[in-house]
């Protein structure tokens, strides 16, 4: 973890640690904080009495059948999201990786919408799925489908997954075309020597290979579908039709900013960094495993 | 040039001694080579010397200064490290002028001195390159450059050649050497290569375990090894060792194989039949007539250098008790393996036994309980 | 691959061709939906190919901005962007920087400790704990100011991390070879590290500007004053306009003028983004 040499000084490393950690404790540590204190305070209707309830915000929480339909619906958004975005960005990463023409061409192509906010991704798909002026909206509608995120919350989902994981591919396929460039040639050519055609050297020796950077990105896409992608859904469906489309985070800054339920507001941040916490955890954990190969 | 005095010097990590009580005076102007097995505290005390180690114990005196608590600039060093430590994002050139520049010299003279060392190690053509542009031989130079333009009192080298091959590796040796002698800075030499040690030496500095076995010269340490570990670590191929009794009158030798070996004189302070541990160099062992051997060899593998042959076999028992054909060769582990060094080429059968021969004066006596030296 | 299957290349570069067009396709149609007039694109049916408006619409977005809603110019909130990007780049690299310096390179007592603080924050984005951050920064009055913008958004732990791994492969002999020469810390740092983490900096920094960039529910927390607006929050403003269509021209025009800059850098700093992405993850 350290150096072996080191320099002896006793200001400078102060100093020089000094910025992060004064920022760090004022706005990460010090909200953190105050977000477990508020999750066990309640205020009145009002906000002129502020009393102590211990952990009675969270058992209205989960008491409330929106929060557990909202919990629901947040990880159905996240599992859609990173299925979708990994699955396709694998496809093109594996083809990307087999041809030798044109692949940095693709590549470059690929790797646009990186480069597009969440918010912006949201508006572009939200454009195209206009149901008045969008292209794709009047394609649907020609092949019969009465398309209208306006008033159909399935619609609605969907808009926001197709355009969460769209934004998402370049960063997955970025990685696995990585991976796969990292497996030996050599491996793959003694699984031919050995008889395996493409598709079962892919699933025996490449997949396998490629476990690491997948359980990366696994948890990676949760992260992002659970956080960034607040500015896809409020730019376009605002939560809605109705709460279709509200996630974990929607309703964080719905409760704490339209709706002023601070405590109820904090103590679901406090689930949330639990949440996190959680998948960083399994993340090291799994990390140092890998180490120990 | 510097006088170094090590003086009752120790070292250790939290309770893990790593240098005992080391005592030792470094002439003006000496090539001092500290070798010894990896781990055994080498790199260590010239660390101590160059002032990147703090000392635990006794004084360190460069000059008639003494040095514990002065920062390595202060010091009037110069060090070559193993993997060079070049700059890698400077020239050659910035590469030796950065110690200048910090110290504050003018740029005419930086120029000047730069140029000097470039023109002795032949680098004048490079200095605007990168070290990532150069050879290993190249990179190895420039370390020596970067040493020599701070004109220090005394130079540090700490393995600076076991990155490059071996014939490179032979080369950089001669030049290291001629470039000593010509400039007389006083230099403290660490390797872990008994040849670079024997080759460099004014004189050497045997390491084991933290502890110095042995302070003399090479050829002083190669004919009379102070102890069991100097005379295996140096020499090579290896010395070989036997376990032997000394006869009651004090004359002679008994092997167990029951051979007899004679001795010139008496050991010092060992009484009759007292177990030693004897020495042999394996260009001592001399093929001889069958009734002057005291030894015999059972061939077990050759190895022709060409201007040398190694013979590796196993001790075999000795006249009378042998009979032709029997199989009386020692089968107790590796304890009678040998080797025997042949000038010229030879050819022998494997299996075939071999009578050996071996002057008093070849004799090394050793401690069979602490390793010391008899004489 | 290993053996020659011409079938098989032709279906890689069809599965290729179709996932580019799909990422590519939002992007052309903004941008041709930007070069049109509004009537063109009240249909379902928009033409595909851009049209002649180009230059007029995007004067009158960067110009006047729609002025009815009351927002300021797009030219302003591109420089509103830009600003709190480069705040947010520049100000990461420099503090991860020193403080990772500082935990590599020194002994010193609470050592520990400081490295387990800043490295907590790895778990926390500043979307869980919006609310309570939001309050701090209104009582120390950074609401509506650059500084509030990009402050909050410094301290991440990654870009410390990733000096902290680069340190750690940079060899010992370096440093006591400095030594040696007479450097002390701060010209080591300054003369021999820095330099050699020029390429970690610029990899690093095209990460962050565009992760400063794209920002969006911080801005839209602490920013009530509409001159602080950044292009990202400026155009969910457009978007949602109470009952009436959006002017999707305009509100298209300004999309690519929100994704050009970013675009730009990792288009043109490709191989740096890369590098940068890989390793910050690692």
């Amino acid at each position: 973890m350290q150096k072996r040499v080191t320099f002896r000084h006793l200001t400078l490393p102060y100093l020089f640690i000094l910025p992060q950690l004064a920022i760090t404790i004022v706005f990460f540590i010090w909200p953190a904080g105050e977000a477990i204190y508020q999750s066990l305070l309640r205020q009145d209707a009002f906000g002129l009495n502020t009393r102590f309830v211990g952990f009675e915000n969270f058992e209205r929480l989960f008491a409330d059948p929106l929060y557990i339909d909202t919990l629901w619906r947040t990880l159905g958004f996240s599992v859609s999201v990173t299925l979708l975005s990994m699955l396709s960005a694998l496809l093109f990463a594996v083809m990307a990786d087999h041809v030798i023409r044109g692949a940095t061409t693709y590549k470059t192509l690929l790797i646009w919408p990186y480069a597009v906010a969440p918010a912006i991704a949201g508006v572009l798909w939200w454009f195209l799925f206009n149901p008045s002026v969008g292209i794709l909206a009047y394609l649907l509608q020609g092949l019969g489908y009465d398309w209208n995120p306006f008033l159909d919350g399935d619609d609605a989902m969907i808009l926001v997954v197709i355009a969460s994981a769209w934004k998402q591919v370049s960063y997955n396929f970025l990685f696995f075309l990585a991976g796969l460039q990292a497996i030996p040639r050599s491996l793959i050519e003694a699984a031919a020597i050995d008889g395996a055609g493409p598709v079962k050297r892919f699933w025996s020796i490449v997949f396998p290979l490629l476990s690491p950077t997948t359980f990366f990105l696994l948890v990676v896409n949760v992260v992002y579908a659970f956080f960034d992608t607040f500015g896809t859904i409020h730019a376009t469906t605002s939560g809605g039709p109705g709460q279709s489309t509200t996630t974990l985070i929607y309703k964080v800054f719905n409760d704490g900013f339209i709706g002023l339920n601070y405590g109820s507001s904090a103590a679901q941040s406090v689930v949330l960094m639990i949440i996190v916490i959680g998948l960083t955890v399994v993340q090291f954990r799994y990390i140092e495993r890998r180490v120990h190969y | 040039m510097s006088s170094i005095s090590i003086r009752g010097v120790a070292k250790s990590y939290g309770n893990t001694p790593v240098i005992h009580d080391l005592d030792v005076e470094i002439a003006e102007g000496e090539f001092i080579v500290v070798v010894g097995p990896s781990g055994c505290g080498k790199s260590t005390l010239l660390r101590m010397i160059a002032g990147l180690e703090r000392i635990t114990g006794g004084e360190i005196a460069i000059g008639q200064r003494v040095v514990n608590e002065l920062e390595p600039k202060d010091r009037d060093i110069a060090m070559v490290f193993q993997n060079y430590a070049l700059y890698p994002h400077m020239s050659v050139f910035d590469n030796m002028a950065y110690g200048l520049k910090i110290a504050g010299l003018p740029r005419e003279e930086i120029r000047q001195r730069v140029d000097r060392a470039a023109a002795i190690l032949e680098l004048a053509d490079f200095l605007e390159r990168k070290p990532r542009q150069l050879s290993g031989g190249q990179r190895q130079r420039v370390a020596m450059g970067r040493a020599i333009v701070r004109d220090p009192s005394v130079f540090l080298f700490d393995e600076p050649l076991s990155n490059l091959d071996a014939k490179l590796r032979v080369q950089m040796r001669l030049e290291i050497k001629q470039l000593q002698r010509s400039l007389g800075t006083t230099s403290v030499y660490v390797t872990h290569d008994q040849v670079e040690a024997m080759t460099l030496a004014d004189r050497l500095i045997v390491m084991n375990a933290g502890v110095a076995e042995q302070i003399d010269t090479p050829l002083a340490v190669y004919s009379h090894p102070a102890s069991r570990f100097v005379a295996g670590f140096i020499g090579s191929p290896a010395m070989n060792f036997l376990e032997a009794t000394l006869t009651e009158d004090g004359s002679h030798l008994g092997l167990t194989t029951g051979d007899r070996l004679t001795l010139d004189h008496r050991p010092d302070g060992l009484g009759g039949g007292q177990n030693v541990t004897l020495g042999l160099r394996p260009e001592d062992l001399l093929l001889c007539q069958e009734p002057e051997a005291s030894l015999h060899l059972r061939v077990e593998m050759v190895e022709p250098l060409g201007a040398d042959t190694l013979v590796h076999g196993r001790l075999s028992a000795g006249n009378g008790a042998a009979s032709e054909g029997a199989d009386t060769t020692l089968v107790s582990a590796t304890a009678g393996l040998m080797t025997l060094r042949l000038p010229g080429t030879a050819h022998f059968d494997q299996g075939e036994r071999l009578p050996l021969r071996a002057t008093p004066k070849s004799l090394h006596l050793f401690d069979a309980a602490n390793g010391r030296r008899l004489s | 691959m290993v053996e020659n299957r011409p079938f098989f290349t032709f279906v890689a570069h069809f599965v290729l061709l179709l996932g580019v067009a799909i990422v590519v396709l939002p992007l052309w149609l903004a941008f041709v939906a930007s070069t049109h007039e509004p009537s063109a694109l009240i249909t379902g049916l928009m033409p595909l190919i851009p049209g002649d408006r180009l230059v007029e619409n995007y004067e009158l977005v960067l110009g006047e901005g729609v002025a009815a809603s009351g927002a300021i110019p797009v030219w302003k909130m591109l420089f509103n962007s830009l600003v709190m990007a480069l705040c947010i780049a520049i100000g990461k690299i420099a503090i991860s920087l020193i403080s990772a310096y500082a935990i590599v390179y020194f002994r010193f007592p609470f050592r520990t400790f400081c490295f387990w603080i800043i490295f907590i924050t790895l778990m926390l984005p500043v979307e869980v704990r919006i609310v309570p951050t939001f309050e701090v920064v209104s009582s120390l009055n950074m609401l509506n100011s650059f500084a509030g913008l990009s402050v909050p958004l410094i301290a991440s732990a990654t870009a410390t991390f990733l000096f902290r791994q680069f340190f750690l492969t940079v060899p010992d002999e370096l440093v006591e070879a400095a030594r040696i020469d007479g450097a002390g810390p701060w010209r080591f740092f300054q003369d021999i590290l820095l330099p050699l983490s020029r390429t970690n900096i610029a990899a690093l920094f095209v990460i962050l500007f565009i992760y400063g960039w794209n920002q969006y529910l911080w801005p839209l927390l602490i920013t009530t004053d509409q001159s602080f607006t950044t292009i990202v929050m400026g155009i969910q403003r457009m978007v949602t306009v109470a009952d009436a269509e959006p002017q999707w021209h305009v509100v298209m025009a300004t999309a690519v003028l929100a994704v050009l800059p970013p675009l730009a850098v990792v288009l043109g700093m490709q191989r740096l983004f890369v590098k940068g992405l890989v390793e910050t993850e690692k």
